[in-house]
Order: structure tokens, then C-alpha cells, then sequence
């Protein structure tokens, strides 16, 4: 394969162990240049290790890691080369300017000045920040932040972005707008790999690998994920919601129930043995507990992401 | 709390820093026992009217009455009644669970022997015992908020402010909380909420939506849905990037956004097939349009742009940032 058609990430085998804990167990995938993927699960699923092993900061146990043809282990500079990394703290200086924070970053990069320059423009353009570029970035909305932090990450255009929970705490319509800075870059070919544990964000990405215990549970479109639900889903109304989840949650075909609004949202075992989807709702009434509406739901991906973090956690 | 078992009591609330309004004119009325979500983009005065509201700081117009008492001439009553938590969670890393639950049970000035009880009640229901003697520094995020969580219900307060209790917990702790939170108001604690997380929002039984100073929303998330203006499609077409720009060039478009590999559209009405012949038009190929619900998030934005607009247009303000 040359190394123009190479993935522009590709993962083999890849283990981690910290003493007894296997963080990465035995991980296998591959980005296509231009995809948004996202890596999604858990705290404590192994995200974090991953973007450490694929920025180079941790060396593998075992299996090979390579970016856009390069291995990490191997060809680290060349690989560094071509990664920006977007972490999730603000990584910038507070008491340094817009401009002054890019011009930081051209020399830490060793990057040629004119050519810097020229690039600082289109992402100051990019990224909205123009007006902004002589206010200090500690004086910056979270929002704005976000924006330099990605400006700086993408200044020696890395054709591989990795981003670590980018739009967390930021509220929607800034978020919004940030995504759709991710999706120019995606449509010029930059990847981006975005680690994180939120829906919002993984709704948005194009193809999603959910990891829970070191390990890939599944690897699909959004869309696709519905159909990895391992669940069925039921939305009980009552007014004694309280004693109504306490003994939903005592039976052991029932794997979740959750308060929305004024109702509880109940995931259970399809292998059950119920009559139909509104026997639980029956059986609550037959205790004296008031039922006023059973409806069976399909799954979002909100249920899918509970159901299978639940099947990951080994207790 | 009065007889109408309204919690929060708004009328008019207004806060002014010199010549510029944070807070303009916001009635809220909160029941007893209910979860409200209070939402908005930084700057949109939310976090002005939470200070008003718990006694923090005085109102320049307008009344307010929180737990039973006037928020301007009852202040010190008004704190002593609330519990607060914000997302920084304020405990001392160098104490242990139980050592910060000590401290701040002091600080609410609970007497020593209702304190050792109310320690063991709050460790118990928060499900904390077996790590009360572990330093609060060593601990997941996800179990200090519960332990600051805690902290702000020693004294059995009626009502809860949290400011973005879960920002940066992962959903499963997320999960976790809010099932507290149920018991909580089942026992008739009321809940005051902020998030930027819709799917939290989802869960409130009223939401409130903060913009330039004023309260532009204020209703069950049902509701909140079904008042999106127009009609949402999603789309899928090739390629992606030009079927945005031809979908918002198009008629009856108000609005187009990449959602993964699709693009969302908000049409004025309900003519999927003018959608699709409008992108064949522009030389897609279109491999779907259907019709889809709103979110949270789709209502909330269309709220804060079109108030951003309405704003603009009155020659107040730029939009936020």
C-alpha cells in the first residue's frame, strides 16, 4: 500500500496492561482519511489510553499502531508530524493574546513563519476568531477557547486531528458551530478521531467504535448502533415512581430503569418470559401500584450507550 | 414555602450592573417537589439570577421569594434554607468524605449531635460508607460530586441549586445522580438545575431558557419540542458538503446542519418531495429524506438565534461572543 492510500489510522493487536489492569485488550481498527470516528464508552473504557498510544506518550504491550502510513513506534517524528491533538483542558497561555498564542505554537513546530502566517489567517477566518486576535486568552468565553485550542492544533496542518471530549460544557449553539468547524476540515480530508463519553458529541461523528473494559463491544454508524441494542425497551407513567422502580429494579429481567420527566424508561431482557411489552405495567398494577400509561419505545442511542456500558462492566 | 407550594417565586426579577441589564424582568415559579432545568448560553444572565436567588446578591427590581423568604430583605433566612452546589465542587481535597461532610455540616451551623446523625443519614442514602474514610483527593469525580452533593443536603434544605453538577462526569455516574435526585424530590426536595447537556435537560420537569437577561422559554421539554417552528428532515445526500449549501439556498429552507453523515433541515412546511427535488436540482444524489422530531438541542437553538436575530434587528446587541 502507498502510503497516500494508507488509513490514515490503523491499529493491530493493541495491548496495554497497567500491573494487573488490562486498559487495552487487544485492539483492531482502521480510519479512512476524511472519516469523523468516534471512540466512544465509559470512564475508564481505555480512551484515554488509546490517544496516548496513538500520540506516542505510552509505549504498546504489544500490536502496532500507524498514522497515515507511518508507525508510531518506529517513525515517531514523522507520525507526530502529521497528528494534532485538541486535549480537553485549555492547553494555551491565558496571559499571552489570540495571535500571540499561534505565534507560540509556529515556533515550538519549528514552522516557517511566512507560510505560519498565512495559515494562522485561514484559521482565524475558520474559526471565527479574527476580531478577537489581539484579546488575551484568558479574557476569551469557553467557547472561543475551544476555537483557539483547535486553531493551534491544526497550524502545521496535521492531516490526523485527535480530539479529547471537544465541546464539553459548551453550550449547544457554540456547539453546534464548533462541529461545523469539524466538518470543513473532514470535508477538506483532515480525520478526526474524537474521544468521548457524551451523546452529544458521538451522534455527530460518522462511523462510532463504543470501547467498555479495553475492549471494542461494537463498530458502527450512529444509525447502525441502534440495532446493537441487547434490550428491550418499555416507558411506564405512574405517580409512585418511587416504589415503582424499587421493584422493577428487584426483578432480574429487568436490567434498567431510568427517571425521564415523570416517567420511568425501563430496559429489559427480550428473552423474558412476558406475555407482551405492557406486562411489566399489568404486573405493577396488580401490586396496587397506580399505572397510567405502559407505551414500548424504540431504542436511541442514549439507551444503546447504557446497555452496553452496563454489558462492559464486569461487576 | 406558602400555601400555594410554590419554592421559587419570581416577579419581575431585574439586576442592573451600572448601565447594562443582566437580569431583565424574569417571573419563575417553581413547585414544590419539581426538577427545573435552567438553561442558556454563557452570558445570558443565568447565573445572575441563581446568585439573586440564593441571597447572594440583591435585586435592583422586581421581587423574589425563595423557600418562603423575600430574597432582597430575608437574605441571610433565603441561604440558610438552600442548599447550593456548583460544578467546582468546593472540597478539601486533604480531608477525608467524612471530614468535609464535618466541615460543612459546621459551616450550616447544624448543632454537633443532629450533625453526627445527619452524616450517617447522608453517607448511607448517597451510598458513601464504605469510602467515607478515604481522602476526598484520591476519589473519581463521579463520587466527590456525590460527596459535594451531600455536603449541600446535611441541613435538609428544601431546595437545591446545582450549577452543572455532572459537567465532565461520564453517564454513568450521570445516571447515578439523577437517580438520587428522584428520591430526592419524591421526598418533596425541590430541584433548580443548570446543564448544557440536553439529554439532562430531557430529564426536568420544566425548562427554562435563559437569552440576553430575559426568560425566552419556560415549559415541560414536551412542549418545548412540539413548539419548534417548522419542520425537521433528515437528509442524506452526495456529496455532503454541497448538498448543505444547495439545501440552504433552496425556498422554505430556514436552516441546514451536518449531523454525521446526514444533514438536518428545518423547512417552513411539510414538502419532503420539494426537498428532494430541490437537491436532485442542484446534481445530488439523494438517498434519503425523512421526517424526524426535533430535539431539546434543535428547539433550544432555534430559540437563542432567533432571539439573537430579534435582538440584532432591535439594535441592542451583537450575538453572544
Amino acid at each position: 500500500m502507498t502510503r497516500q492510500h494508507a488509513p490514515a489510522v490503523r491499529v493491530s493487536g493493541l495491548r496495554k496492561a497497567f500491573g494487573d489492569t488490562a486498559a487495552v485488550a487487544g485492539l483492531d481498527l482502521r480510519v479512512q482519511p476524511g472519516e469523523i470516528f468516534g471512540l466512544v464508552g465509559p470512564d475508564g473504557a481505555g480512551k484515554t489510553t488509546v490517544f496516548r498510544l496513538l500520540l506516542g506518550l505510552l509505549r504498546p504491550d504489544a500490536g502496532e499502531v500507524s498514522l497515515a502510513g507511518f508507525d508510531v513506534g518506529k517513525q515517531p517524528q514523522q507520525a507526530r508530524a502529521r497528528t494534532g491533538y485538541v486535549a480537553q483542558q485549555f492547553t494555551l497561555f491565558g496571559a499571552l493574546s489570540v495571535a500571540e498564542n499561534m505565534q507560540f505554537v509556529q515556533r515550538v513546530r519549528s514552522l516557517e513563519p511566512a507560510t505560519a502566517r498565512q495559515r494562522t489567517d485561514e484559521l482565524l477566518r475558520l474559526t471565527g476568531l479574527q476580531r478577537f486576535h489581539s484579546r488575551l486568552a484568558r479574557d476569551l468565553s469557553g467557547g472561543m477557547k475551544r476555537k483557539l485550542v483547535l486553531a493551534c492544533a491544526l497550524l502545521h496542518r496535521p492531516p490526523l486531528l485527535l480530539l479529547d471530549e471537544p465541546t464539553t460544557g459548551v453550550d449547544p449553539v457554540s456547539r453546534r458551530e464548533f462541529w461545523r468547524m469539524l466538518y470543513e476540515l473532514s470535508a477538506e480530508g483532515v480525520t478526526l478521531i474524537v474521544s468521548t463519553p457524551y451523546l452529544d458529541e458521538a451522534e455527530r461523528c460518522g462511523r462510532l467504535g463504543f470501547m467498555a473494559g479495553g475492549r471494542l463491544l461494537a463498530l458502527d454508524t450512529p444509525t447502525g448502533l441502534l440495532g446493537h441494542m441487547p434490550d428491550a425497551l418499555v416507558q411506564i407513567r405512574t405517580p409512585a415512581r418511587l416504589e415503582a422502580r424499587r421493584r422493577l429494579q428487584a426483578r432480574s429481567d429487568v436490567r434498567r430503569v431510568e427517571t425521564v420527566g415523570d416517567a420511568l424508561r425501563v430496559a429489559y431482557d427480550p428473552g423474558a418470559d412476558l406475555e407482551d411489552s405492557r406486562e411489566l405495567g399489568r404486573w405493577l398494577a396488580a401490586q396496587g401500584i397506580p399505572v397510567e400509561a405502559v407505551e414500548p419505545q424504540t431504542p436511541t442511542l442514549r439507551d444503546v450507550f447504557s446497555a452496553l456500558s452496563d454489558r462492559g462492566d464486569p461487576a | 414555602m406558602n400555601a400555594s407550594g410554590l419554592v421559587v417565586e419570581a416577579e419581575a426579577l431585574t439586576r442592573r450592573f451600572g448601565d447594562f441589564t443582566a437580569v431583565d424582568g424574569v417571573d419563575l415559579h417553581v413547585e414544590r417537589g419539581a426538577v427545573f432545568g435552567f438553561l442558556g448560553p454563557s452570558g445570558s444572565g443565568k447565573t445572575t439570577v441563581i446568585r439573586m436567588l440564593c441571597g447572594l446578591l440583591r435585586p435592583t427590581g422586581g421581587t423574589g421569594r425563595v423557600a418562603g423568604f423575600d430574597i432582597g430583605r430575608e437574605a441571610e433566612r433565603v441561604r440558610e434554607n438552600i442548599g447550593y452546589m456548583s460544578q467546582k465542587f468546593s472540597l478539601y481535597a486533604d480531608l477525608t468524605v467524612r471530614e468535609n461532610l464535618e466541615f460543612y455540616g459546621g459551616v450550616y451551623g447544624l448543632e454537633r449531635e443532629r450533625l453526627a446523625e445527619r452524616i450517617e443519614e447522608v453517607l448511607h442514602r448517597l451510598e458513601l460508607e464504605s469510602r467515607s474514610h478515604r481522602l476526598t483527593a484520591e476519589l473519581p469525580l463521579g463520587w466527590k460530586q456525590r460527596v459535594a452533593l451531600g455536603a449541600a443536603l446535611l441541613h435538609q434544605p428544601p431546595i437545591l441549586f446545582l450549577d452543572e453538577p455532572t459537567s465532565g462526569v461520564d453517564p454513568a455516574s450521570q445516571r447515578l445522580f439523577w437517580e438520587l435526585l428522584d428520591d430526592l424530590t419524591a421526598g418533596g426536595t425541590t430541584i433548580f438545575i443548570t446543564t448544557h447537556t440536553m439529554d439532562e435537560a430531557e430529564r426536568c420537569g420544566r425548562v427554562g431558557v435563559m437569552y440576553g437577561g430575559r426568560l425566552i422559554a419556560n415549559d415541560t421539554p414536551e412542549r418545548l419540542r412540539g413548539s419548534f417552528a417548522g419542520v425537521l428532515y433528515h437528509a442524506e445526500a452526495e456529496p455532503l458538503l454541497v448538498a448543505l449549501e444547495v439545501a440552504r439556498s433552496l425556498p422554505g429552507v430556514e436552516d441546514a446542519v451536518m449531523c454525521g453523515s446526514a444533514l438536518h433541515v428545518t423547512a417552513v412546511r411539510e414538502e419532503p418531495e420539494r426537498l428532494r427535488s430541490g437537491l436532485e436540482a442542484g446534481g445530488l444524489r439523494v438517498r434519503e429524506v425523512r421526517r424526524i422530531a426535533p430535539t431539546l438541542e434543535d428547539v433550544f437553538v432555534q430559540l437563542i438565534l432567533r432571539s439573537a436575530a430579534g435582538l440584532i434587528e432591535a439594535g441592542r446587541e451583537e450575538v453572544a461572543e
